[in-house]
């Protein structure tokens, strides 16, 4: 796992589309630029869903994992 | 549909306005309703300026669950009865059996976590979605705002969807 300190964790698993989306969006809308959430999911459909999502809005990712069915994020707000 | 990136910045803060999202719900299936309400609340998520039109059976998911009968005419009358309406009684388009797949599908939603059709209307109404309810259709079915659920913008027609459809990046008609 990647030695990032988060400031924020924000538990999506077993939450399926488009969950995982609108609770990152809200959850780093509460924290300060510069900030790091880290995202944690189960629904196969993250991955590709979150790489837009931070594509799209701007907002940087960090890094990701894949262990055992179990999928993190790391996103830095940028603005 | 198109999804025009303006920037490497992204939809948010890339320009001074929002970019806007449109979607037409002219359906009152489930499985309509349901893809209207995802695509919505994405939408929102994205940072997308998010207005749905509600025309014709549309209005139909945003009926109150205790409208009654509603309207003046008989076959208003009739139609509000035998399109009752609400979030929680949308029936499928295909597979309905007199309920049964909508109670099939509900419950597999449920058991997979899936968020239903309410959660998701209260949802995008707190992620600041528009939520527009057509005039005319409403006059032509005799429905009147205390028969929708509350958090709606004021009713408007084709003019004001075509205004806004002129000026956002995604338009959907579902």
């Amino acid at each position: 796992m990647p030695d990032i300190q988060a400031d924020e964790v924000l538990d999506c698993s077993g939450l399926l589309c488009p969950m995982p989306v609108v609770k990152t969006s809200a959850a780093i809308k509460k924290i300060e630029v510069g900030q790091i959430l880290e995202m944690i999911a189960t629904d196969p459909g993250a991955p590709p869903d979150m790489e837009a999502w931070a594509r799209q809005t701007g907002h940087e990712l960090i890094d990701q994992t894949a262990e055992n069915g179990t999928f993190r994020f790391w996103f830095r707000r940028t603005k | 549909m198109t999804t025009e990136v303006q920037s490497e910045e992204g939809v948010e803060g890339s320009a001074s306005q929002p970019e806007r999202m449109v979607i037409i719900a002219a359906s009152g299936d489930l499985d309509k309703a349901w893809p209207v309400l995802i695509l919505a609340t994405t939408g929102a998520a994205y940072g997308l300026d998010v207005t749905v039109f509600f025309t014709f059976w549309g209005l139909t998911i945003l009926k109150r669950p205790d409208a009654g009968i509603s309207g003046e005419d008989w076959r208003q009358k009739m139609l509000s009865i035998f399109a009752k309406g609400s979030s929680d009684h949308l029936k499928l388009s295909t597979l309905n059996f007199a309920g049964m797949g909508p109670w099939m599908m509900k419950g597999l939603a449920s058991d997979k976590n899936v968020a239903s059709v309410q959660e998701l209307l209260e949802l995008a109404k707190d992620m600041g979605v528009t939520l527009m309810p057509c005039q005319m259709t409403m006059d032509l079915m005799g429905l009147s705002l205390d028969d929708m659920i509350d958090g709606l913008s004021e009713p408007a027609g084709a003019g004001s969807a075509i205004g806004l459809m002129k000026e956002a990046s995604i338009n959907l008609f579902i």
